[in-house]
């Protein structure tokens, strides 16, 4: 029977079916445990309680990137709180014998950019994380998901999930992206194509000549958005832009094995007459640079529109919700989105702060510098390679002369829990992920962006389109 | 995990689509390395109108009387009843411990998001889907009777209102026989230990790069 890419994922992985109903809850082998401070204290606690082991050590990669200060981080941290979290973690990580990158390790970055950097993230393999935006890893031709806490303990305990199939949609995005165009937009446009529940239920295959066109940054980006879509997984069939990328990395396999893996690799795609169970088209060509002006990423619109107008929405709980979302954003219907003033920036997260995003980001602001009414624009790479490899091509110094502040890798402003925050009332433009109330910092709006789009922002003080800018230089 | 039992509950109403887990719990309340103690800070931003730091002493905050839950007829609420796409958002455990740290023991709503809806079964808190127009209708129905309360039988998966009125409602069998037995999914896991060796070691064999 021709075969999806989640179809041929999942069966390898199937350890025990309770039943052949395939609607039946079953035991699935996990290859890779990616582990952080917040979601994990409480598992490793009940699993120590429980007198308990886990099951593979070498299966667990940890970080700690939720809580880390962005700035100077040489004293440690300075939080009580945050600095008991990170704490926690890297004593359990040195109790239990798991590998953990700590703070002050160059390769500590966020646990989605670190993964595919380190080649622990490789194609075939099923890939968890107590964080949903584990979706991210699915540009490998993974299956990768996030997971609860007591997930986090059942795997470490287990190496398996009890779970069910998911339904399987295909997305296929065909033609060729217009100049200024990004994953981002493309992500985005998707969501304001089906909601953020569109994709409950499914594990969504991204596809066609625009994906295929992607960089692995750009697949990544698109993954990592699919839990905005309602899609715990999200996946892109391998290539030879994803073997060039994992070829060389510390994890990745060598020598003989690097040959057969690659021929295993090479299997998994959707077969050319698999059957999805929905199936939606977008064209390339028509997709916009996005801006979202809600409290949720479908919440969206693209940079020639304008804020929408409730009155005109006659389903009454949508219209509430509408009214709701502008009442909180400070924002008036029918608004042009290029008049939107903005206060800070924010380029990074597990989204978009990978070197491409960077170099795109830098490019728009080289020689340039932020508009007078942005009080912070931040800079905040995802990893310490990725910093690295940034201040080797000079970007630091392009965002340093424009007023940004160029910081130490970590989750920062795209969920507040270290001190990067939005106070309340300012309006954000960010690389991040979700635009939901106090996401950024209470009572702080964010509107959702890609990076050339967050970094031209910062330049003109509004929201203005990239194409345009890039069509001047 | 505790037994779920049948039993009749006072169910509050919560009128908004798309609440995200950010929402249920406010990120700052994440930092806590303990299970429990949450439901103080459940929907913080929405239920206090000074914000929300760990460690506050929650009686002497400024409740937000118009929230749902602090209105006095709303008081012992075990059912939240809610909107489409309920529990979106990141993959925090913290927001189903702080409902039922609160005293939720069930949540309805036309629909879930995945790992929310997959993370209320790991600790005994059940979410159930309705269609949405019996949803609208117990929306009506909470907000014009005082004291108005449903009886859940898991058992039989069904919803009794005092009017006499019943619901069927669908869950996964196994996650039912979980949740009526109080069973500890990992012990049940562990029951296959041998299988999953074996499967691991086939995997090794064929893969061997995935166990460097
Ligand atoms: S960058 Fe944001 S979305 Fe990504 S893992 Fe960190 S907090 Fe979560």
């Amino acid at each position: 029977m021709m075969q999806t890419l989640y179809d041929k994922l999942w069966s390898q992985h199937v350890v025990h079916a309770e039943s052949d109903d395939p609607n039946s809850m079953t035991l699935i082998y996990i290859d890779r445990h990616l582990v952080h401070e917040v979601t994990s204290p409480q598992a490793f606690e009940s699993l120590r309680l429980a007198g308990r082991k886990p099951w593979r050590l070498n299966s667990i990669l940890a970080v700690a990137d939720h809580n880390v200060p962005t700035t100077d981080r040489s004293h440690g941290i300075h939080d009580p709180v945050s600095r008991l979290q990170v704490d926690t973690l890297d004593q359990n990580c040195d109790e239990l014998g798991i590998t953990e990158f700590k703070m002050n390790d160059m390769r500590q970055g966020i646990v989605h950019v670190i993964g595919p950097e380190q080649g622990a993230t490789l194609p075939g393999m099923t890939v968890v994380c107590g964080d949903s935006h584990t979706s991210t890893h699915g540009a490998f031709g993974c299956l990768a998901f996030g997971i609860g806490t007591s997930e986090v303990e059942h795997v470490l305990a287990t190496q398996c999930l009890l779970m069910k199939k998911s339904k399987t949609m295909q997305i296929s995005v065909e033609g060729e992206l217009g100049r200024g165009i990004t994953a981002k937009d493309i992500a985005l446009a998707i969501i304001g194509e089906i909601g953020t529940a569109g994709g409950t239920g499914y594990a969504i295959e991204f596809t066609g000549s625009a994906i295929r066109a992607l960089s692995m940054e750009g697949r990544m980006t698109l993954c990592n958005m699919a839990i905005e879509a309602g899609a715990r997984a999200g996946m892109v069939a391998v290539d030879d832009t994803t073997i060039n990328y994992i070829k060389g990395r510390p994890f990745a396999p060598q020598d003989e094995l690097w040959d057969k893996a690659v021929a295993y690799w090479r299997t998994l795609h959707s077969d050319a007459d698999a059957v999805f169970d929905r199936t939606v088209k977008l064209d390339a060509v028509q997709i916009k640079p996005q801006v979202t002006w809600g409290t949720s990423p479908e919440m969206v619109t693209t940079i020639d529109g304008s804020v929408p107008d409730p009155s005109h929405i006659a389903d009454e709980v949508k219209r509430h919700d509408m009214e709701q979302a502008l009442n909180y954003m400070g924002l008036r219907p029918n608004t042009p989105i290029q008049q939107i003033m903005l206060d800070k920036i924010f380029i990074g997260s597990c989204t978009n702060s990978r070197i491409e995003d960077l170099r795109a980001a830098a490019q728009i602001v080289n020689g340039k510098h932020i508009a007078a009414n942005i009080k912070q624009a931040l800079v905040v790479p995802g990893s310490g390679l990725v910093k690295k490899q940034a201040e080797q091509e000079g970007l630091d110094q392009v965002f340093l002369a424009a007023g940004f502040e160029w910081r130490e890798p970590g989750c920062s402003m795209c969920l507040a829990m270290n001190d990067d925050r939005l106070t309340a009332g300012e309006r954000c433009a960010s690389t991040s992920n979700r635009n939901f109330e106090g996401r950024q910092g209470p009572g702080g709006r964010t509107h959702l962006v890609s990076p050339a789009m967050a970094a031209a922002a910062a330049i003109a003080g509004h929201f203005v389109d990239v194409r345009e800018i890039q069509q001047q230089s | 995990m505790n037994k779920f039992h049948t039993f009749t509950g006072l169910v509050a109403p919560l009128d908004r689509a798309n609440v995200d887990t950010d929402a249920i719990i406010p990120k700052q309340f994440l930092k806590s390395i303990k299970r429990s103690g949450f439901g103080q800070n459940l929907f913080d931003e929405w239920r206090y109108l000074d914000h929300g730091e760990r460690g506050m002493d929650s009686s002497k905050r400024v409740l937000n009387s118009e929230f749902v839950l602090n209105q006095a007829r709303y008081s012992g609420v075990e059912i939240l009843l809610a909107r489409a796409n309920f529990g979106c958002g990141s993959s925090r455990e913290h927001a189903p411990w702080s409902l039922q740290d609160f005293g939720f023991r069930v949540i309805i709503a036309p629909s879930f998001a995945d790992i929310f809806f997959n993370n209320c079964f790991k600790i005994g808190l059940l979410p159930i889907i309705l269609d949405s127009g019996t949803v609208d209708y117990l929306f009506d129905e909470v907000k014009s009777i005082d004291g108005y309360r449903l009886t859940v039988d898991l058992h039989n998966q069904l919803i009794t209102t005092a009017k006499n009125e019943v619901f069927n409602f669908a869950v996964d069998a196994f996650r039912k026989h979980c949740l009526l037995n109080g069973l500890d999914e990992i012990g049940l896991t562990l029951q296959h230990a041998e299988k999953i060796r074996q499967f691991e070691q086939k995997r090794r064999n064929e893969q061997p790069w995935l166990f460097a």
